[in-house]
């Protein structure tokens, strides 16, 4: 396949657009916090962040809550996964709908119900207190971050475990069972390191995650942890405060050394299987006991992770919930608050998140076909850049478009660009741009080169083949990556909240956040937040039923 | 593919957030979407040319916003309850002269004028102090409800009250000098620090203490009156009181220099203290304190009325001594409460244990412990030193005087720490 002019112009668009919108940002971040101000280098920032015990301990805190997140997360998501993948159970739809939950509901909306539920002074605490004369400590400080926090991500190692579990190939547990080892020993010495690809990436995503978060420590109330410091630096000392910038600089770094460390790690190791392809293991059956173990452990967890769920529909619907168990009246009127005063800001997130999610499967299809169709050399670079998104955090991006394009105007009058509805579509294309590719990269690997030939053989041009080959084979895939930037971004809150100069330009999001900052806005704030949870649910419903419709494709289009 | 995109992108633009109208008046407020979408529907009902825009932020967030606009795209109007928050406005020349508004608006409420003697800004509501508690919670932890600031330092409170930090809430700074002024350096720092002590919490943003007394997190808060009449008069199972040293002082509206349309900003604030813009106050989401004298005969009946004497507001408060010394008590109490308050909590539960195990017998070491729990790591005369002041004020872009100031706190930090951790020992080791 030769490479065309065409061809070469849309991937250098697609490097200009990234470099402009990614790479340029966080260079700028990054010079920021080791510049001296007159252009030389200097270590003096890093020395001040060094020197203030607050930093010290914000470091320290939010070390401390990713990696507790991480075990804690690990403690539920081993057991389920190993469940559904080694043994015959009818609860396995079960822990399905347990890994997809939380994902719906974005975890600083979710903070909020939480308190209510399980605060000092919240029902389950209440209930405990009548009972026994004890409260638990569930939400005070640190202890509040992360368990909301090891709620709303374990997922992540639960499905990424899954699958690794799903792909080890029965043969090597056999061998181990005929040497003698069962049980715990197997699971310890066999079964689970032969899964560890599949555990690293998923902990070391919600290490990255919960290290960036800033929506739930701030509606939290907690401020001593790294992210919260540098959105209180940047937004109340002002721009030029170099401290957030060192903040900025740690993120990027602990982001990326998670993303490298686990990469280098699974690289590291061949586990390679050489079976490929060979029998999965057989599902065993559970014992008596066993199954009350698991059907208790899974509904323990189906009561945890839906709680927050419960906690926002209940704040959506109460007048008065304070000091009881349950909120004692109901009323509609926070729905009809939202849909006269929020309007403008659910119309914006369809705006703002359609938009993105539209730029994200153009790109993505764009480089799907670039770095899979053609011989353009250098295109792996592309996929590089956009990996690159995946590791930074939102907060850094956001910053990074303050300070680059501060004092740049939108051509035709449109005033800044940085107080514009346009920085939100770049910001979230560029953060979801991964998600997207993803799914498009995977949709045309599925399709089969023959047919594009076939129809280069009829006498199609390259373009007119893309046109009416390529996209309408990959259309499933398209389709699931564009729900999936769309709904991750329409759930995005770091980048939102510095971002959003004016409140007729905030999105749902913010809208959440913002009503969360006032006593009465409690109600109207979850039901803006029930809004966006059954917006995302729907979405992933969707793409979800998207992936499974085009699946036909994939064996006709892998074996054509 | 090409025109269902063209077809979307289209609509897109069409139905853009901002379209091209008369003016568009941007206001930076710190006040809750409640009040701000009270003032944007009506404002736009009788000026349907013009648009509303509300930026909220808090009043830290808010000045440093408008201090970092480029002159001549400002916002217009700056709208928040903290008076020192406008005088460093103004102090920076970032507000335009509007003079004296609606004349039936008094000059002074108490001794405190309602409008800024310099004409920069106006007083639109007034505001006290005062306690707010959780009657629920109260009942269920057998609390006695307080009256006045000195009840909240009781050892039976301890673990059930709520403050924010001045540093993040202008209304809370103004609790705090209110607290300083009203009861002296020393007594005030006292009374603060085994009020913090006390507290369960220190919240981000003011409105963290209402709520979290609203929905019982904790049983009694500090806020600034409208929180806990709003929240009262919406249902909320909570009561309100102004203690005797409280201050009655204006939250405060100003015209922004260099904005784009200052027309606008000012049709604006002239919106707000006209009669119309005055009942809005009224609403009980909203529960504020009308500068209007003549709004208070529409109000329910029991509405505080701080022209009718149903507030004693024993304090004078002195706004230039309060902006003078803003930034030292500002990260005073970051440096001894906000950023230490576990060690704090610990060091006051260490000397109210102590307490009750010796069951009321005197000692020298007790009272030395508290003494190292309840004073302020700088004295009156430090507070006031012109040169620790200057270096609080200095640019951020010194870098020696920010070192130095970084300094300063990092000395206050390490002093109060190891006051709390001596005061633990000393307690523990009371007989």
């Amino acid at each position: 396949m030769r490479t065309s002019p065409s061809i070469a112009a849309v991937a250098l668009a697609i490097v200009a657009f990234l470099t402009a919108f990614l790479v340029i940002p966080v260079v700028t971040v990054v010079y920021t916090a080791f510049s001296d101000g007159q252009g030389g280098f200097t270590l003096a920032h890093f020395a001040a962040f060094a020197g203030i015990s607050l930093m010290r301990e914000s470091f320290a805190n939010s070390l401390f809550v990713a990696a507790t997140t991480v075990g804690l997360a690990t403690l539920i998501a081993v057991p389920l996964a190993y469940l559904t993948v080694r043994f015959q159970f009818r609860g396995a739809i079960l822990i399905q709908t347990l890994g997809v939950l939380p994902l719906v509901m974005p975890a600083f909306v979710g903070a909020a119900a939480m308190q209510l539920l399980f605060g000092r002074s919240g029902s389950v605490n209440l209930l405990l207190k009548d009972a026994f004369g004890v409260t638990i400590p569930l939400m005070e400080g640190l202890n509040g971050v992360i368990f909301v926090e090891t709620l709303h991500y374990f997922p992540f190692i639960l499905l990424n475990l899954s699958a690794s579990l799903a792909n080890i190939d029965s043969s090597m547990e056999e061998a181990a069972q005929n040497l003698g080892a069962s049980g715990w020993r197997l699971f310890r010495k066999v079964v689970f390191p032969l899964a560890m690809p599949g555990y690293i990436a998923g902990a070391s995503l919600v290490f990255i995650k919960v290290f960036d978060d800033l929506g739930t420590p701030l509606v939290l109330n907690v401020t001593n942890m790294l992210a919260p410091q540098a959105y209180l630096r940047v937004t109340s000392i002002g721009m030029e405060d170099p401290i957030g910038y060192v903040i900025c600089v740690i993120l990027v770094a602990f982001s990326v050394g998670a993303m490298g460390g686990s990469w280098w790690f699974v690289k590291r190791r061949d586990y390679a299987l050489v079976s490929r392809g060979g029998v999965q293991a057989p599902k065993r059956r559970l014992t008596p006991w066993q199954s009350v173990l698991a059907y208790g452990w899974i509904a323990g967890m189906l009561f945890l992770v839906l709680s927050p769920h419960i906690g926002i529909l209940l704040m959506s619907l109460s007048k008065v919930w304070s000091f009881t168990v349950l909120p004692e009246q109901f009323t509609l009127a926070h729905y009809a608050t939202v849909f006269t005063d929020a309007k403008q800001m659910i119309w914006n997130t369809f705006l703002y998140c359609g938009l993105a999610a539209l730029i994200d499967v153009a790109i993505g299809t764009a480089i799907a076909y670039i770095v899979l169709r053609t011989a353009l050399p250098g295109r792996q670079l592309l996929d590089h850049l956009v990996t690159v998104a995946l590791a930074m955090p939102g907060l850094v991006l956001g910053i990074g478009y303050l300070r680059t394009f501060k004092g740049v105007d939108l051509p035709f009058g449109g005033g800044a660009l940085t107080a514009s509805w346009v920085i939100f579509v770049l910001a979230y294309s560029v953060r979801r741009l991964p998600y997207a590719l993803r799914s498009c990269m995977a949709a045309l690997t599925q399709v089969h080169p023959a047919l594009e030939e076939a129809a280069q053989n009829v006498g199609a041009g390259r373009w007119s083949t893309i046109r009416r080959v390529v996209v309408p084979l990959m259309m499933g895939g398209i389709l699931a990556g564009f729900v999936t930037s769309f709904i991750t971004a329409a759930a995005e809150i770091s980048e939102t909240i510095l971002l959003t100069s004016r409140e007729s330009l905030a999105p749902m999001s913010y809208g959440i956040y913002l009503y969360f900052q006032s006593v009465l806005g409690r109600g109207p704030g979850a039901a803006l937040g029930v809004i966006a949870v059954s917006l995302v649910a729907l979405g992933t419903y969707l793409s979800h039923r998207l992936v499974a419709a085009s699946s036909p494709h994939q064996s006709s289009g892998g074996h054509a | 593919m090409k025109t269902p995109v063209a077809r979307a992108l289209a609509l897109a633009f069409a139905c853009l957030p901002f379209a091209v109208l008369a003016d568009t008046v941007t206001v930076v407020t710190s006040f809750p979407k409640e009040l701000t979408a009270a003032y944007k529907k009506a404002y736009e009902a009788k000026y349907p040319n013009d648009k509303l825009e509300i930026l909220n932020k808090n009043t830290a967030a808010g000045i440093a916003y408008v201090r970092e606009q480029a002159a001549g795209s400002r916002p217009e109007v700056f709208w928040a309850s903290a008076p020192d928050a406008f005088e460093v406005l103004s102090g920076a020349k970032l507000l335009q002269k509007i003079g004296p508004g609606n004349p039936a608006i008094p000059a002074k409420v108490g001794n405190y004028p309602v409008n800024d003697p310099e004409g920069f800004y106006r007083g639109q509501a007034l505001a006290g102090y005062g306690l707010m508690w959780n009657t629920r919670y109260l009942k269920a932890n057998n609390l006695p409800e307080p009256k006045e600031w000195a009840d909240l330092v009781k050892p039976a409170y301890f673990g059930h009250l709520a403050i924010s930090s001045p540093s993040r809430s202008g209304t809370t700074h103004l609790t705090v000098e209110t607290i300083l002024q009203g009861e002296g350096w020393n007594t005030g720092w006292e009374h603060l620090l085994a009020i913090c002590a006390n507290s369960a919490a220190i919240t981000e943003r003011s409105f963290g203490v209402p709520d979290g007394v609203s929905n019982g997190q904790f049983g009694i808060g500090l806020v600034i009156d409208f929180f806990g009449l709003a929240a009262k008069n919406s249902g909320m199972p909570v009561e309100f009181v102004y203690p005797s040293q409280t201050a009655i002082v204006p939250a405060n509206i100003a015209l922004i220099d260099g904005a784009k349309s200052s027309e606008g900003g000012k049709r604006f604030i002239e919106f707000t203290l006209s009669e119309e813009g005055q009942t809005l106050l009224l609403d009980p989401k909203i529960s504020r304190l009308p500068v209007l004298p003549s709004i208070y005969a529409k109000a329910p009946a029991g509405y505080p009325n701080p022209f009718g004497g149903s507030i004693q507001a024993k304090v004078n408060f002195d706004s230039t001594l309060s902006e003078s010394r803003y930034y030292v008590v500002v990260s005073l109490f970051d440096q001894m409460v906000t950023f230490r308050h576990k060690e704090l909590a610990a060091a006051m539960k260490a000397v109210i244990e102590a307490d009750k195990r010796l069951a009321g017998r005197k000692s020298a070491q007790l009272d030395e412990a508290r003494k190292l729990v309840l004073t302020p790591v700088v004295d009156e005369k430090m507070a006031a030193d012109k040169q620790l002041l200057a270096l609080f004020k200095a640019k951020k872009t010194d870098v020696d005087a920010s070192k130095a100031k970084a300094k300063v706190e990092e000395e206050w930090a390490t002093k109060a720490k190891a006051n709390y951790a001596k005061a633990i020992e000393l307690a523990n080791g009371a007989k």
